[in-house]
């Protein structure tokens, strides 16, 4: 019983409640910064580093906080760690950090993350705020970089940064451009609904 | 998981709340700030590094972004900075960070070499907000290479369309031209610095 309690809600957010494909969550840095499979990748990352800490954090603190305060209590803690995390890519991965720009310090007003401290972390115990950090986190990161390959593919001819079709590719410039990003993310979705059975 | 009826609301608890958390935040935050201080200073010190590499080679023997300087244009209104790439304490070549306001998507940076002949070695773009396969393709090899050994400020270095000899990257001519304009801002800091007669 409890394994599989446990194992729902590792994949609750792979999945069924695929926080970008499914509750449409963290639409900014979605759309932002898709435009190559590796930045969407470490977006991914970094968001779900995030969010497993702030979860496991939020958990831990949930009987001290008390309610009227809770949001600002999740806030500076979401904030500290995003600012740990931005610390930590300027010393150790430059060129990432360097790629992502604007959008680290933005994952602190990313909505999953508020989200899932609101809807589960201040709900459920530590183990169980991770496993869902977790699986949020995996979901999030694999439709960034799905979405990334996707238009880095129709958009640049490459995957990784590695040219697929030769050296002068023939592509589908639209695609790197923020209107590719919503064409691209809605036929994901409509492959995801078709995935899911959603009629 | 039942929450706790008793909790109490009460301002005082919400004060003590709020102030932990912020200073064991405030706390952290510190520690990682004074563990990541050198290494990010490191890192900005290798990428600097690296791109002075990328456009005046790796014949020096000191460190050009320790051995570095700024200088203004020959109008005196900008300051550029420059790095000087020394071998047995001869000058070699020299990197020089620049860049324009022309171009599509704002201000773009670069930096490019020049040999002791004042003549590019190659550039590489620093910080561009250029369309992404358009104008973005200023970065690339084929509209680059044709730099390379030209002197900046002659009516051939300009872009076909404008009567010179460098093939823009088609439908980017903003970016193109930008690109132009911020290496020949360079050259007049480079000819400033060799008029200081620090050059041997």
């Amino acid at each position: 019983m409890n394994k599989k309690v446990s194992l729902d809600n590792l994949t609750r957010g792979i999945f069924r409640e695929n926080p970008t494909l499914v509750m449409l969550l963290g639409m900014c840095p979605t759309l932002g910064v898709s435009t190559s499979a590796e930045n969407g990748f470490g977006m991914g990352m970094a968001t779900m580093f995030v969010l497993i800490l702030s979860n496991a954090m939020i958990s831990m603190f949930k009987n001290f906080i008390p309610d009227r305060v809770r949001i600002p209590c999740y806030i500076v803690i979401i904030a500290s760690f995003v600012t740990v995390i931005e610390m930590l890519m300027a010393a150790w991965l430059p060129t990432l950090y360097t790629a992502l720009g604007i959008y680290i310090p933005l994952i602190v007003v990313n909505c999953i993350i508020l989200g899932r401290a609101e809807a589960f972390a201040s709900k459920n115990n530590v183990w169980q705020s991770v496993l869902d950090g977790i699986g949020m986190g995996i979901g999030f990161t694999m439709s960034l970089t799905v979405l990334g390959a996707i238009r880095e593919i129709l958009g640049a001819g490459s995957i990784f940064g590695y040219p697929l079709f030769g050296t002068a590719p023939k592509s589908l410039l639209l695609f790197i451009m923020p209107p590719g990003a919503f064409i691209a993310l809605a036929f994901m979705i409509i492959g995801f609904n078709k995935l899911r059975g959603v009629k | 998981m039942v929450k706790q009826k008793t909790r109490q609301d009460s301002l005082i608890r919400m004060v003590i709340a709020l102030t932990l958390i912020t200073s064991i935040s405030a706390l952290i935050l510190s520690w990682v700030h004074e563990q990541t201080k050198v290494p990010i200073e490191q890192a900005q010190n290798n990428e600097e590094l690296k791109a002075i590499e990328a456009v005046i080679g790796n014949d020096f023997d000191n460190n050009p972004y320790q051995d570095r300087m700024k200088i203004s244009t020959s109008h005196g209104k900008d300051k550029l900075d420059l790095y000087i790439g020394r071998k047995d304490n001869k000058i070699k070549a020299i990197a020089i960070k620049t860049y324009s306001n022309q171009a599509f998507g704002g201000r773009l940076e670069l930096i490019v070499g020049f040999n002791i002949l004042g003549q590019i070695k190659t550039y590489k773009i620093l910080k561009s907000n250029e369309t992404p396969g358009l104008g973005s393709k200023v970065s690339e090899e084929k509209f680059k290479s044709q730099f390379s050994g030209l002197r900046p400020r002659t009516s051939s270095f300009r872009l076909t369309k404008d009567g010179g000899d460098i093939d823009g990257v088609t439908a980017a001519t903003i970016s193109s031209r930008a690109v132009i304009d911020a290496i020949n801002r360079a050259y007049k800091a480079y000819q400033r610095f060799r008029s200081g007669g620090k050059y041997e």
